[in-house]
């Protein structure tokens, strides 16, 4: 079945799984299509509370756009609520401070065991609020967030400082603190996973957090809470809002007891937070958009370009920092000599991409988050059509219930059309022509942004002469969407600031401390 | 005398032979030695005596485990950690058996075999975590070449453990082993078998595959020489005595040059400043020598006190000496069990003999307790000087050497004058003097106002005669990789 061998391909291409999660079948897992929502309010303190203005609002099921919940609505006296907690957890003498740094990681185990316990059901949720595939929740989202969980666990009794090197009779050591009480605000193209990349660096380090999950997509992030309690933190450890990004969002990037903001989301929004994080020098990490460069020579292996190209763009329903993705590879340049082939098998490909029910086993695209989302894919397909760029599958909405937009392929596209400078967050892919390296390594860079890029080629010189030219955070040679939790995310230029995931991510939630005592002789 | 009377439960002892490919194995000459419980000196159990040819076996078993493109090569980095982590959790599920298993076999209190069983869970877990962590490098180059090291595992690791703590010695051997790919064969001291042929059965249930976890029990001369002198394993790491550690660095470079690390003994000193709150050092001090009937290699054996605070001193460690309850290690009151053996017994009784002889003066104990077993009445000996021969060499019992010192700067050049170099410990409360301290004592770790502060996340090793290489912490990685430096030429910017 041609989805599995999609599952099979992404299983071993991307998303980094451990051996025994990229062997399960949604087959033998009972699906459930309504499942229960059973926490709808603000997580603060380790209770779930309501919002201190009574306020809720709806969440929606994109794949019908009805309504399938009400959760509490957090703004700004609840978040002073919550960073309350969260500095209360942080101070000196409390349990957390105090706690072996191997506890902590132990804690994480715990939440990354009590996440596989739960995984049918967090996926099934995931699902009923994001609209992704069902198969893609249960046999990628969840399982990376439990690896990246026990990943993060193993290092809280690792962060070494240094002994250093000084001149003079001194001892000088430094000692690598948590920065504080952070506050992460999270977007809702992978709920649970960016849940889990905020919490691990957070805890390992030892800080105490405030989280805001998007106003889309909090049911998954509230469950997660409830997890969160049970395996043990101690109380204001994490705190878990819901709430608009104005308000709520704004409240926190605001809040003078809050030392560091991680955020990810777009790049319009990540200035504003930068600019105003900066009034208080607090310290930003951003994870923003992309346009990322995917590019492929005339000596690759065509399948697997083509299968990977297309994943690339169309994974998560193009909502990717990647499809729905902020790292999607929405600019996809093909060598001269295979670019009529490679455009042939694209639409051939593109064409056969089941679009639909995404709790059916055979759908690989569900409906994209929201009215407006769609709309603004819409607007950017039109666009794309009167550009000149030639529109050669789907280009329409479809059906006329949920936010279902069809798998779009443009070819012909040229470096100045708006679908190739601008960030679409659709299932929309453009193919471009090239000639030569250099050529298209410029034309890659050409952009503000710089998250992602690929290369499809078998020579060896090709492969590193193009990932060292290329200004992007992650670049990846014959694959795509590799997120190993050891392995660095993070954008170059406005795509974002700071390193997500691995040993990288550690600086951002450590404060350096530098000890230096007089002693009476210094010998070497 | 006192009669001894044990407490020990009756015990099925399920695992006596050769542990090679996750099965077990009769040895190759047919021969099994007896394991005695140093309670009584009677024989608990036989245990099959591996020799060359079951060596030769693991060896190849182990191979076969490392070759490319096996399981264990294969395997994610995570799931290393994984496999890790389930064999912790094994050791934690089965403490109560494993812990009565240890304390018959060693001798040390019940209490004390739990604690060691959740400090080798600890370690595991710990190293558990370092498998997806630690990295190679990529170096900054000219721009037509791209280079970058790999921290590769070393291969065929054979581990030598001795008897005073023998699961915790497997832990902290096979830890950093594991983390970095390695294949191990391990083998426990001929004194101590039984707990590490358990721990085997938990790896197998753990599910390492066959071959990457090997455990051949047998004596040193032929068993463990065996290990040392094989030219198909990579790296040996040995912890035992001097004497014997420095056969094995010899005999490894002679065989093939395999990598080598060793824990070896040490004559540690233990300085007390006039400043030390008295009652407090005597604590420290009186758990420093005695803990686990001395058998230690980081064993306090030096008590350097200040003559300003040493009749004070003498007088409450001797008291507290004499309070020490020896006895069955089953037993919750007891302190302190037995020695390892008989041979280990007469040693120290005969150093007893001789401090008395050199002019010490022994303030108490140092005389057999019960009429079977291997027990001593914990001594201590005042007015020790330094070139008595119970000052200079490590007695591994329980003998507690009191010398007094004036001066910071005298003491420390005593404390130094020594081929060991294992640990140190001071106690005082000045800061100054504290760092002076620690820049001066030639000792792999320094204690201030605390003593055995043995973490896992902290590097642990000898300068000097007590050792070579460090265990445990990050540091511990490193005998366990080698490092391969990797260097491309681009062909398009020539």
């Amino acid at each position: 079945m041609l989805s599995k061998l999609v599952c099979k391909r992404v299983l071993n291409h991307g998303l980094r799984l451990t051996t025994r999660a990229a062997s399960a079948s949604t087959q033998q897992v009972v699906v459930n299509r309504k499942p229960e929502v059973k926490y709808q309010k603000l997580f603060i303190n380790n209770e779930f509370v309501d919002s201190l203005s009574g306020a809720s609002f709806d969440v929606i099921n994109p794949a019908t756009g009805g309504v399938i919940a009400q959760v509490a609505d957090g703004s700004e006296k609840d978040v002073d609520r919550a960073v309350k907690a969260a500095k209360n957890a942080f101070r000196l003498g409390s349990e957390w401070r105090r706690m072996d740094p191997a506890d902590r990681g132990a804690l994480l185990y715990k939440l990354a065991d009590l996440i596989e316990r739960d995984r049918a059901y967090i996926a099934a949720l995931e699902t009923y609020n994001n609209g992704k595939p069902f198969k893609d929740s249960y046999n990628i989202d969840i399982p990376h967030c439990i690896a990246v969980l026990r990943y993060y666990a193993g290092w809280p009794d690792k962060i070494n400082g240094k002994v250093l090197p000084v001149g003079g009779d001194f001892f000088s050591y430094t000692r690598r603190e948590p920065v504080g009480v952070v506050g992460q605000i999270i977007p809702w193209n992978f709920p649970m996973i960016l849940l889990c990349w905020k919490i691990g660096p957070s805890v390992v380090t030892g800080c105490t957090t405030v989280v805001k999950l998007d106003e889309h997509t909090p049911l998954t992030g509230l469950y997660t809470a409830k997890l969160i309690q049970e395996a043990g933190f101690p109380p204001g450890v994490i705190n878990i809002l819901a709430g608009d990004g104005p308000n709520c969002g704004g409240s926190i990037v605001k809040h003078p007891d809050v030392q560091k903001i991680a955020f990810t989301g777009s790049t319009h929004v990540g200035k504003i937070i930068g600019a105003e994080a900066a009034k208080l020098v607090k310290r930003t990490t951003l994870e923003l958009g992309g346009k990322s460069p995917n590019i492929v020579f005339a000596d690759c292996d065509l399948d697997n370009a083509v299968e990977m190209s297309h994943f690339a763009l169309f994974f998560n329903q193009g909502q990717c920092c990647c499809g729905q993705c902020c790292c999607a590879g929405s600019r996809t340049f093909v060598e001269e000599k295979i670019y009529d082939e490679f455009v042939q098998r694209s639409i051939e490909r593109t064409k056969r991409r089941k679009i639909g029910d995404p709790y059916d086993e055979s759908t690989e695209q569900g409906p994209q988050i929201s009215q407006e989302q769609m709309d603004k894919i819409l607007d950017l397909i039109d666009s794309g059509k009167k550009s000149g760029a030639k529109l050669v599958a789907g280009g329409r909405r479809e059906g006329d219930k949920g936010f279902f937009v069809q798998p779009t392929l443009f070819a012909d596209v040229k470096d100045d059309h708006q679908i190739a400078r601008e960030e679409i967050f659709g299932p929309v892919m453009q193919i471009l022509k090239f000639k030569s390296i250099d050529e298209v390594i410029e034309r890659a860079n050409d952009t503000e942004y710089g998250l992602a890029a690929s290369i499809f080629t078998k020579d060896l010189d090709k492969a590193i002469v193009v990932s060292n030219g290329i200004r992007a955070g992650s670049v990846w040679v014959n694959t795509y969407d590799n997120f190993d939790p050891a392995a660095p995310f993070g954008g170059f230029k406005q795509s974002g600031l700071g390193r997500e995931k691995s040993e990288f991510s550690l600086d951002s939630y450590t404060e350096t401390k530098c000890v230096t005592i007089k002693i009476s002789e210094r010998n070497s | 005398m006192t009669s001894f009377i044990s407490k020990a439960p009756h015990m099925e002892i399920k695992y006596t032979q050769i542990f090679i490919n996750n099965e077990w194995h009769k040895a190759g000459n047919g021969k099994t030695f007896p394991v005695i419980n140093p309670s009584t000196g009677e024989e608990i159990c036989r245990v099959e005596g591996g020799t060359k040819s079951d060596i030769d076996k693991a060896v190849e078993a182990a191979r076969n485990a490392f070759r490319v493109d096996s399981a264990w090569r294969k395997l994610e980095p995570s799931a290393r950690g994984t496999l890790m982590r389930k064999f912790a959790e094994l050791l934690r599920r089965d403490i109560a058996y494993l812990a009565q298993l240890e304390t018959l076999n060693n001798g040390k209190t019940l209490i004390n075999s739990k604690i060691d069983i959740m400090g080798s869970a600890a370690c595991i877990d710990y190293y558990a975590g370092w498998a997806d962590k630690f990295t190679g490098e990529t170096i900054p180059s000219t721009p037509d070449t791209f280079i970058y090291t790999r921290h590769e595992p070393v291969g065929i690791c054979g581990q030598i453990i001795p008897w005073n703590y023998p699961i915790l010695m497997l832990a902290l051997k096979l830890g950093p082993a594991l983390a970095c790919g390695n294949v191990v064969i391990l083998k426990p001291a001929e004194e101590t078998p039984l707990t590490a042929l358990y721990c085997a059965s938990l790896i197998k249930e753990a599910g390492f595959p066959p071959g990457v976890v090997n455990i051949v029990p047998g004596d040193g001369p032929e068993c463990g020489h065996a290990i040392v002198v094989h030219e198909g394993i990579d790296k040996i790491s040995f912890t035992g005595s001097v004497e014997v550690g420095k056969k094995v660095q010899e005999n490894a470079a002679k065989s093939n040059l395999k990598r080598v690390t060793l824990e070896l003994g040490g004559k540690s000193p233990l300085i007390i400043c006039e400043d030390a709150d008295v009652d407090f050092a005597v604590y420290v001090a009186h758990e420093a020598i005695f803990h686990n009937a001395a058998q230690n290699c980081i064993a306090g054996s030096r008590t350097f006190v200040h003559s300003k605070i040493y009749p004070e001193f003498i007088a409450k460690s001797v008291a507290l000496a004499k309070k020490r309850i020896v006895g069955d290690p089953f037993d919750p009151n007891t302190q302190q069990g037995p020695q390892i053996n008989s041979q280990q017994f007469k040693k120290i009784l005969n150093y007893i003999e001789l401090g008395k002889n050199a002019g010490a003066r022994l303030e108490c104990g140092g005389q057999k307790a019960y009429d079977k077993g291997y027990f001593i009445q914990p001594a201590v000996f005042s007015d020790v000087k330094d070139d008595m021969i119970i000052a200079r060499e490590e007695i591994f019992g329980p003998v507690m050497c009191v010398l007094k010192f004036d001066s910071y700067d005298e003491v420390i050049e005593r404390a130094n004058a020594t081929n060991f170099g294992l640990v140190a410990g001071v106690i005082t409360k000045d800061l100054t003097r504290a760092l002076k301290f620690v820049q001066e004592l030639q000792a792999g770790s320094v204690w201030v106002n605390t003593y055995a502060a043995m973490k896992f996340q902290a590097p642990f090793g000898g300068f000097k005669q007590s050792g070579q290489g460090r265990e445990l912490g990050k540091y511990g990685l490193e005998p366990y990789y080698e490092v391969k430096t990797v260097v491309m030429k681009l062909l398009s910017k020539i």
